[in-house]
């Protein structure tokens, strides 16, 4: 009870049982070696962009955009480079050095559920969750494409096989456990 | 007590093919939908359908009962109309249900054209009295109006007593606080109209700029249409939705309306009452999440109501602007 | 070609009874126009006001030598509204300007005019209306060059007139709210024509201190006026039979003969642009729609030597 507090417009996750989200994604990213997280990414954009050609479509001339996805909970951020020709994800030091055309920021949780269809990203925005700077209409039509797959990238991502991956699929499912909850 | 009513349809906002069929296995009797061109008042991108998705939806939503009204509804513009009249071609070769129109260009083609095709007229047409909704019926049959978000339920109900045509109303979503049709605010800052490209508030022209105060400021084109500070919700980035100052008043106030969205659960009897034989949910430009929600709710609310049970929807005040509800003009004349 | 016309629009602001009255003495005496539109556009609880005077103001206009219009309201809903227009309507021998659809069922057949409210966009909406007996066509403001010039041959096909207005501001929204109650905390119902404060409107500026828009009850205009002084040229050759003055408190009839002196080409675009400014014209204009840009800009001279 004493630790049951409701969400304030900034809080930076929701709440589950006694243990906040960001701790609990520390916890859960613990078992990922720091090292191979960029093979990760560069397989996980590969094989997203081999198996969903129809995100570019709807992207249209965005696929040329750069995407700088901040998660506050990460120490790093993601610049994502959905060109079809040769789609780039990777993790940099959060910084100024860092640019992209378009921002996309908020709280691990919020993002994924956005990620995995379950997510309203308009209604995150209203509540200013999620922040979005520099080109709009990239930051929307990332987001209309993501939206419009069946399924959803998460579900890729947890389905790819590998040993890289055993442990990301644990994450992923522990994940949707937690959100189903919420 | 136990008042019982015929079924409303429930009319439900589909942008995306996914977002489809999310509304269609979510309860949706009818879904509405544009293609990705301007001859649709949500022309934005990476949104809406290619004429292949659309033939595909068509079929998903058919297979399970679910009606699909396409919407055609920007004003055709010339010289480029033909843009317009290849919509309802299309619409009519792929038996979409109906074909939601707004300009008289496109609704005398459509009727000249295809005699059986289903009309409704679009909220964009902006009828608003009996006797304009009685042009449209005579002019073109049309089946259905959508009325504007600017009537109270007893003025619905007198024109529900004076029209010959089915009324669609809108429920829940965005609420826009110009005379749709008739606003060319968008044009006058970006150069591209709602009116005669499907776009309001076009996102290639929203810039959002954080100050070192922790405040953003939201621009349109050269126009600084809003600021709020850090802890403030927020709303969609439309002129109509932003904060001004006028003379004798510095402190910038929402002049025309603040960010809030169109709830009316709890107005849902006494609309069926007043004649309402379709609900509206707007929201094309969502996520199928919002459509999910938003669509199971209704379903659960609609099938309430005609049972005689009250419905709940308290729970969709978070997808909502500025997490607010409002019962808009339906309620009181105040409102205006 | 016949002699473009030079028309007077109606008094879009809520202006005393005697303001207004003078006004349109003075069009009618001195202004060197050919049609001026009467009546009120866009809030019909207004109307009381200057109903008794319209008489004897229609009477100075026709013996002043002018063509009288009568408009109907660019927005109907309630009962008030439907009675101002359908009392327009009723009235022997008019020619009404139709601004919204609920006047169109009961012109049908009978000559009159579609106003700068109403949508018509294409070739198609023109002739359908054309069919119900509208025999002129003031084209709404956001139309780019391109389009008047298609519109401009159909309604030459179809010998009805084309008008398009040049000066003052534009017309951006209509809304069933009213944004000068709002603005003092009142309703529309409540709204103790505070409106009449404001002669040529309410200016709104944005949160960095720029001007906007501006408020006419529960119209939004443009802030900047319109001024077509240097596309008037373009627009006799493509066609267009009227030309449109948006009455302000400014001096209207140096404005009249200013644009008269236009269309006759007896001075250029850039006298008139002078002449504006020294008439105490605010500054800058705007040309925006016709060159299919934001509205509000002011787009430099493309076809010099007009």
């Amino acid at each position: 009870m004493n630790s049951e507090r409701r969400d304030g417009p900034r809080a930076t996750g929701s709440i589950v049982g006694t243990v906040s989200v960001p701790h609990l994604i520390g916890r859960l990213m613990r078992p990922l070696p720091l090292f191979p997280i960029q093979p990760i990414l560069g397989r996980i954009v590969r094989e997203v962009a081999c198996k969903r050609p129809e995100l570019f479509e709807r992207l249209g001339p965005h696929v040329r955009s750069a995407f700088v996805i901040d998660v506050n909970e990460l120490p790093f951020v993601l610049l994502l480079k959905p060109d079809p020709a040769a789609p780039g994800l990777s993790a940099l030091r959060r910084g100024p050095s860092v640019r992209g055309d378009a921002t996309i920021r908020g709280p691990f949780m919020d993002l994924f559920r956005v990620v995995d269809g379950r997510g309203d990203s308009d209604a995150l925005f209203f509540s200013r969750d999620i922040n979005i700077g520099g080109d709009t209409e990239a930051a929307v039509c990332l987001r209309n494409a993501l939206d419009d797959l069946d399924g959803s990238i998460v579900e890729d991502i947890a389905a790819m096989g590998g040993p890289l991956f055993a442990p990301l699929r644990m994450v992923v499912s522990r994940l949707r456990a937690l959100e189903e909850r919420t | 007590m136990n008042e019982t009513f015929a079924k409303p349809e429930l009319v439900c906002p589909a942008g995306t093919p996914a977002a489809l069929r999310t509304a269609v296995d979510a309860g949706a009797d009818a879904v509405y939908c544009g293609l990705a061109n301007e001859t649709n008042a949500r022309n934005f991108a990476g949104l809406n359908f290619t004429p292949q998705a659309l033939e595909q939806s068509i079929a998903y939503a058919h297979d399970r009962g679910a009606k699909v009204l396409l919407a055609v509804n920007s004003f055709a513009t010339s010289p480029r109309a033909q843009l317009w009249f290849d919509a309802v071609d299309l619409a009519a070769r792929l038996r979409a249900d109906a074909v939601i129109v707004a300009d008289i260009g496109v609704a005398s083609y459509a009727v000249s054209r295809y005699p059986g095709l289903r009309l409704h007229l679009s909220v964009q047409a902006g009828a608003s009295s009996p006797e304009a909704i009685r042009y449209y019926c005579e002019e073109f049959g049309i089946s259905r109006v959508v009325l504007p978000r600017i009537l109270t339920v007893p003025e619905i109900d007198a024109i529900h007593r004076e029209i010959p045509c089915e009324i669609e109303a809108f429920v829940f979503g965005n609420i826009g606080m110009m005379a749709e049709g008739r606003c060319s605010l968008t044009n006058y800052v970006t150069g591209v109209s709602t009116n005669m490209n499907g776009v309001c508030s076009p996102a290639s022209d929203v810039r959002y700029v954080e100050h070192s105060d922790g405040s953003t400021a939201a621009t349109l084109g050269d126009f600084e249409i809003d600021c709020y500070a850090a802890e403030e919700k927020t709303g969609y980035p439309t002129i109509c939705k932003g904060r001004y100052m006028r003379p004798g008043r510095e402190e910038p106030y929402y002049a025309f309306e603040e960010p809030v969205s169109l709830n009316l659960s709890a107005l849902l009897p006494d609309l069926v009452r007043a004649g309402v034989s379709a609900l509206k949910i707007e929201g094309r430009q969502r996520s199928r999440s919002y459509v999910h929600s938003v669509v199971s709710a209704y379903r659960r609310a609609v099938d309430d109501v005609a049972a005689g049970r009250t419905p709940d929807l308290s729970t969709l005040a978070m997808l909502t602007e500025g997490g607010k509800q409002t019962q808009g003009a339906y309620a009181t004349k105040k409102w205006r | 070609m016949a002699k473009p016309q030079l028309t007077m629009g109606p008094v879009l602001f809520h202006w005393s009874a005697e303001q207004k009255r003078d006004f349109w003495f003075r069009v009618a005496d001195e202004a060197p126009v050919d049609v001026a539109y009467l009546g009120e556009v866009i809030c019909s609880k207004r109307t009381p006001f200057f109903d008794s005077h319209l008489p004897e103001v229609a009477e100075r206009l026709i013996a002043g030598g002018k063509k009288v219009v009568w408009v109907t309201m660019a927005e109907v809903l309630s009962k008030l509204d439907r009675n101002t227009v359908s009392g327009m309507i009723v009235l022997e021998g008019a020619e009404i300007e139709a601004n919204d659809s609920s006047a169109l069922s009961r012109l049908s057949g009978r000559p009159h005019r579609i106003g700068q409210y109403f949508n018509v966009y294409n070739e198609l909406a023109m002739e359908h209306l054309a069919r119900n007996g509208a025999c002129h066509f003031t084209l709404p403001v956001e139309l780019p060059a391109g389009s008047f010039s298609t519109l401009a041959a159909t309604a030459h096909k179809l010998g009805a007139g084309m008008e398009v207005q040049i000066f003052g501001r534009v017309g951006l929204a209509l809304s069933a709210r009213c944004y000068h109650a709002r603005a003092h905390g009142r309703t529309k119902d409540n709204c103790l024509f505070v409106c009449e404060n404001d002669p040529d409107g309410m200016d709104l500026k944005t949160h960095s201190g720029a001007p906007f828009l501006s408020i006419n009850g529960i119209q939004t205009l443009s802030h900047r006026f319109l001024n077509l002084s240097r596309e008037v040229g373009e627009l006799k050759e493509i066609g267009v039979t009227a030309f449109r003055l948006s009455p302000h408190s400014c001096d209207m009839i140096a404005v009249s003969r200013l644009y008269r002196e236009l269309l006759d080409e007896r001075v250029t675009a850039d006298e008139t642009d002078n002449r504006l400014v020294e008439l105490g014209v605010r500054q800058p204009m705007m040309n925006g729609f016709f060159h299919a840009k934001p509205g509000f800009e002011r787009v430099a001279a493309h076809a010099s030597g007009e």
